[in-house]
Parts: C-alpha cells; sequence; structure tokens
C-alpha cells in the first residue's frame, strides 16, 4: 500500500488534507500491527511458547487462538472508528449531514 | 418424537410467518431500496444484518463440528472469519460507503475508469457467491430432512420459495429486516443449547468461561485437560495442540480467509445501506460484536461436543457403548447415513479409534455435531427445535444476501452498466426481480445435484474473492497510480492461478469425495492447501496490478481526483438514492 502524496497538485486544502491521510494511515498501521499480533503471532506462529502458561483451564496460545485475537478485533474496530471520528473533527472534514 | 415433531413444526413455520411479515411490511418500491435499502439502515440494525448475511449455515452448522474435529486447528476459521472485519473495516468500508454506489463491481467501474474491469469484477462476483450459495442451499436440505423428516428435495423447494418471496418482494430492504429477525432466531438457537451444555459439563452458564473451567463431576479437572486426554487415548491428535497441516498453511489459510472475508461482495454491499461515513464504521464494529458473539461460543459448542460424543461412546476407558443400546439421536443420525456404524470385531459394542483398521464409526459426519448436540445433552424439545429454526435462519438469511449480490451484478452492472444503459428504473428493477428469481432456481438446482467438491465449497469460496475482489478494492483506496489495466489484469491472473492451483490438487471436477481437510500431500506448494492458496492468489493480484500500471502509465488525474474525494467524508456523501 503506498501513500502517493504528493504527486499531482490539488487545490487548497491540500497539506490539510494529506495530513488527515497520513494520520488515517498511521492508525490503521497501528491497528494492523496489533490485529497481526494476536492472531498470527500469538494464534499461530507462537503458539507453543505461549501454550507453556495456562489462563484458568485455557492454554494461553489456544486461548488467544479461539478466544482472545476475537475480543481483540472487537476492541480494534471501535477505537479505530472512535479514533476517526475525531480526526475527522481535527481537520473539519466530517460530514455535513448528521445519522 | 411427535412431541418434538410439533415443537419443530412451531419453532421453524412460527419464524417464517415472521419473516413473511416482514417481507410484506418492508417491500421495495424503487431501484435503491432494492439494492441499498434506500440508505437508510441505521449502524446497529446494520450490524445485525451483517450477522445474518455473514453467519451461513457454514458458521451455524459446521463450524463447531469442523472444531470439534480438528481442535486447535479448528482455530483458523475462528480467526480468519472474524479477522477480516478488522480489514473490512479500516481498509475498505469507509470509502466504498463515501463514494455511495449501489454493488461492488459499480466501484471499481468507477474507480478504474474501465468497463472491461468491471465486467471481470461481475464475472468474479458471481464465481465466488455461486459456489457459496451450494453451501447454503444445502444446508436448508438437511435440516429440513433431519428435522421435519421431509424429503431433502422437498425442503430445499420449501426454503427456495420462502427466500423468493422476501428477496424478490423486498429487495434489500426487505432483506435487511427479515435480516435482523434471522440474526435474532439464529444467536438465541445457537447459544441456548450452549449455555445449557456448558452448565452440564462446567457448572459454568457462560459458554466462553465453561470451555476454560473444571468439570461439574467434582474431579477438579479442567474440560480441555480431559478432552486431550481422551481423545489422545484413542489414539487422535491432542485436540489443543493438532495444527492442521503446519503453521505456515495455518498462517496461509487464517490470511485468506481474512481477506476473503473482507472481499466478499454480499457483506460489502450491506455497507451502502447506512447514511454516512461514520455509520459505516460504526457499523463493522457492531457487526463484528454480534458475530464474535457466535464465533466466542462455538469452540465451546465444539468442544464440549466432542467431549459428550466422546463420552457417550467409551464412558470409561476400556468400557465401550453396546450398540443395541444406543442412545435414539444415535438412531436418528443413522437415518440420515451421516453416522454409521461398522461392527468389525463382531463384539456388539462400539469401538470408536483413530486407526481405520479397528475404528467401527465408521462415519462421524462432522456437520452433525451441532445439530445433534442438543440430544446428546438430552436437552428439552424446545431446544432441539429452536436449532432447527436457527439453522435454518442462518442458511437462509445468508443466501437471501448473495442472491441480491448476484443479482444486482448481473441486472444493474451488466444490464444497464454495460449492455443497455437507457433501461428505465421501472425495467431495471423488474429485471433485477426476474434476474433473482432464476439465481434462486440455479441455486436450488446446485443444492439438488451439488457438484462433488460441495463439502469445501464455502471455504473455495473465500480463496476466490481473496484472489480477485479484495485486492482491487484495496489498491483502488490505497493507490492512486493503480490502472484500469492494472486492475483487470491483477484481477484474472489472481483468481485464474487459484482457480489452477484447486483443479490441479482437487480434479478439474472435483472429483468426489476429496475431503478438504483430507490428506497433506506433499507435492503442495510449501504445503500450503488449496483452500489457504488464496492469499497466494492475491499476492499475483498485487504484483501484476502494479507491474502492468507501471509498464502502461498510471491512472488518470480525474481519477486521482476521484480517489482523494472517498478518502474523506467530507464533500457531501453521496447518498445511494441521490445519484
Amino acid at each position: 500500500m503506498s501513500t502517493d502524496n504528493n504527486e499531482q497538485p490539488l487545490a487548497s486544502g491540500e497539506t490539510e488534507l494529506n495530513g488527515y491521510w497520513h494520520d488515517n494511515l498511521r492508525l490503521i498501521a497501528i491497528c494492523l500491527v496489533i490485529w497481526f499480533v494476536v492472531s498470527f503471532g500469538c494464534g499461530i506462529l507462537l503458539v507453543e511458547p505461549l501454550n507453556e502458561f495456562r489462563l484458568g483451564g485455557y492454554k494461553l496460545g489456544f486461548w488467544f487462538a479461539q478466544q482472545g485475537s476475537i475480543y481483540t478485533f472487537v476492541g480494534l474496530v471501535f477505537w479505530y472508528s472512535h479514533k476517526m471520528n475525531q480526526l475527522d473533527k481535527k481537520y473539519r472534514v466530517e460530514e455535513q449531514e448528521g445519522e | 418424537m411427535d412431541e418434538l415433531r410439533l415443537y419443530t413444526y412451531i419453532a421453524v413455520f412460527g419464524s417464517f410467518a415472521l419473516y413473511f411479515a416482514i417481507a410484506w411490511w418492508a417491500r421495495a418500491g424503487s431501484t435503491s431500496e432494492f439494492y441499498a435499502a434506500g440508505g437508510g439502515i441505521g449502524p446497529i440494525q446494520n450490524g445485525m444484518a451483517i450477522g445474518a448475511d455473514w453467519m451461513s449455515a457454514a458458521s451455524f452448522i459446521s463450524m463447531a463440528g469442523l472444531i470439534a474435529f480438528l481442535g486447535y486447528g479448528g482455530s483458523v476459521f475462528l480467526m480468519g472469519w472474524t479477522g477480516g472485519y478488522v480489514l473490512l473495516a479500516m481498509l475498505l468500508a469507509p470509502y466504498m460507503r463515501k463514494h455511495g454506489k449501489f454493488t461492488v463491481p459499480e466501484f471499481i467501474a468507477d474507480r478504474y475508469d474501465s468497463k472491461t474491469a468491471r465486467i471481470v469484477a461481475v464475472v468474479c462476483l458471481i464465481i465466488a457467491s455461486l459456489t457459496y450459495i451450494i453451501g447454503q442451499m444445502k444446508g436448508v436440505g438437511v435440516a429440513f430432512s433431519r428435522f421435519l423428516e421431509v424429503d431433502y428435495g422437498l425442503g430445499l423447494a420449501i426454503g427456495m420459495g420462502v427466500v423468493w418471496v422476501y428477496a424478490v418482494l423486498g429487495g434489500m430492504k426487505g432483506i435487511t429486516y427479515t435480516q435482523i429477525a434471522q440474526y435474532c432466531v439464529l444467536i438465541f438457537a445457537y447459544t441456548v443449547p450452549a449455555i445449557f451444555i456448558s452448565l452440564q459439563l462446567t457448572g459454568n452458564p457462560i459458554p466462553q468461561l465453561g470451555l476454560g473451567s473444571t468439570l461439574a463431576d467434582g474431579s477438579g479437572i479442567y474440560l480441555l485437560d480431559k478432552l486431550d486426554q481422551v481423545v489422545t487415548d484413542l489414539g487422535f491428535k491432542e485436540y489443543t495442540t493438532d495444527n492442521m497441516g503446519g503453521s505456515l498453511n495455518m498462517f496461509a489459510y487464517t490470511m485468506t480467509l481474512m481477506i476473503g472475508t473482507a472481499g466478499l461482495p454480499h457483506v460489502i454491499m450491506r455497507f451502502f445501506t447506512v447514511p454516512s461515513v461514520k455509520a459505516a464504521r460504526a457499523s463493522a464494529g457492531y457487526a463484528l460484536v454480534f458475530i464474535a458473539l457466535l464465533y466466542t461460543v462455538a469452540p465451546a459448542v465444539g468442544a464440549m461436543a466432542r467431549l459428550n460424543l466422546m463420552e457417550t461412546i467409551e464412558p470409561e476407558q476400556g468400557q465401550h457403548l453396546v450398540y443395541e443400546e444406543r442412545p435414539q439421536w444415535f438412531k436418528d443420525w443413522e437415518n440420515t447415513g451421516l453416522l454409521q456404524f461398522e461392527d468389525k470385531n463382531g463384539d456388539g459394542k462400539v469401538q470408536y479409534t483413530a486407526d481405520t483398521k479397528t475404528n467401527e464409526m465408521v462415519k462421524v459426519d462432522r456437520d452433525i455435531m451441532v445439530l445433534a448436540n442438543p440430544a446428546i445433552a438430552n436437552l428439552p424439545y424446545w431446544v432441539i427445535a429452536l436449532v432447527a429454526a436457527g439453522g435454518l435462519a442462518a442458511a437462509l438469511s445468508t443466501a437471501a444476501g448473495l442472491l441480491l449480490a448476484i443479482s444486482s451484478a448481473i441486472s444493474h452492472d451488466l444490464m444497464k452498466g454495460v449492455l443497455t444503459p437507457d433501461l428505465s428504473e421501472k425495467n431495471e428493477l423488474l429485471a433485477g426481480r426476474v434476474v433473482m428469481t432464476i439465481s434462486i432456481l440455479v441455486a436450488g438446482y446446485l443444492g439438488l445435484n451439488p457438484p462433488g467438491f460441495a463439502a469445501g465449497t464455502v471455504a473455495l469460496a473465500f480463496g476466490l474473492a481473496a484472489a480477485s475482489i479484495f485486492p482491487v478494492l484495496m489498491m483502488g483506496i490505497f493507490s492512486k497510480k493503480i490502472s484500469g489495466k492494472g486492475a483487470v489484469a491483477g484481477m484474472c491472473s489472481g483468481i485464474g492461478i487459484t482457480m489452477l492451483y484447486v483443479f490441479q490438487h482437487k480434479g478439474i471436477m472435483f472429483v468426489p469425495g476429496t475431503s478438504f481437510l483430507g490428506d497433506m500431500p506433499a507435492n503442495w506448494f510449501f504445503g500450503i492447501s488449496p483452500n489457504a492458496f488464496g492469499v497466494v492468489g492475491a499476492m499475483v493480484n498485487f504484483a501484476v496490478a502494479f507491474t502492468v500500471t507501471k509498464l502502461t502509465g498510471n491512472a488518470s488525474v480525474e481519477i486521482q481526483q476521484l480517489v482523494e474525494n472517498f478518502r474523506t467524508p467530507k464533500g457531501g456523501v453521496s447518498k445511494a438514492h441521490e445519484h
């Protein structure tokens, strides 16, 4: 995924919109790192070492694969949505029509 | 049994009556209502509708059964089918909603300024959606034939009739409101038996916690430890560590399911029904909550069902169930052929082991686990009846969403968009309904005569969506340069190489009986199973699109401005019904 900034001149507000897009990309990157770590990381690649630890009757790696990753996904989507609403306001690009 | 049948009839036909009433109340009067419910669905409602749209017969009936027999390896479905929503929420849904059109191929047509891209997208969409819909039709037939003891074909016909009424009449608007009702039916039907069983086994009413608890028999042993011990005693692989063909295969499979999820048109379309970008982001979150409710319960259902099954057949180590004393559910499922016993050593007892030479449970179809679970656990009749209604709700709601995706791709993209652009709105609506009727008939035919690969079709659909649709949508949003030529080449090569790989390993016509999670032939590419190959197809798609764009030139300045526009919510959300 490339950001393709500055590739063609735009009218007024260009820098501001680039800032908005840049912040959005950074937010997505943070979310996707967490997304990757809990599922592919803890749930698959690191499952064996994590299984040495336990969470009640669950082996920890197994728990991440069948429970923990899903809870994290839910949290991530809401957090992203919340942060984006803040960014929309910060850069004054929110929609005119409300919900 | 008669009392059970009575309850089942009440639950199933009561829920059908509800869907009909909703369909009549929410019938569509315009193309905007038919394709996008007029763009007026709230985020929580849309979240529920996405939940039902998404959770198919595969999620409701098959998934817990898959997990029951795959153990830890079944995690690929849990992570894959939920993690895709993270991608959808951040990489696709808000921008596609901002652009504000009716269908996925239409978005591709606008972004790449290419009719060819639109047609290729329609073809990819139809291939992915049709493979998916066969599974739903099969689910409808199985649920009817088992619970109402009617003929499989008749059950299928009833299911087709029900979908026809509310999907053709109501379009997206009718489908949305029926899906909300269907979500409630299916989640209730899924969690109630799970709560009962969790209480029975562990004393904890919350299945997610019950799975990590100790058994209620006073032994103080954790449920999962007991299960590990029971299955390994019989020679099966340890439940909590059996990793389905190795880490790389699991990695690729999970990734394929995730990007496939994000690329399924019938799910993406649901985001066109909300009024704003903000609502699109929020409804992804709500959708995931509603989906996670089922997906975090499913592993508990799977593990507990496996334990119950094992302990019914072998109550104590070395002590076996006497065949003549087998419980009623055992006989019922034997009648359907999905459970088969063969007394190999002639002792009249059931030996269930991992060794195919001595194993006497010659067939335990994993699809029966969820449906048989309430009976195995001796739950009351009304719970069993509820499961039948839930399974049907799951299959019908997904079938309706898929039918809408297929018919809109044909009537809106192919006819209105390419072949007959001067089609009036009234005629387009009529065309949409006619195409949907034909699609239902085709789906019904395929459900009645399922191709040999039916068992693996749902998983295959994800591979195809992952390799074709997801990459072009993502590139279309995150790169301004990728051109129409690049997109067309990318889609064709992505879906092409994926289908080639699948055919190569499963035969062109998918030799019947090829189990899709079967043996792991040594000649698979890095040990990646055909169903997990979509992610490789997606990478090929990205690489080809990028290279072709480099060679033939970037997208035009107008297109680059269009991309700028849908990257921000501001600038007037074009409501779906205003364009």
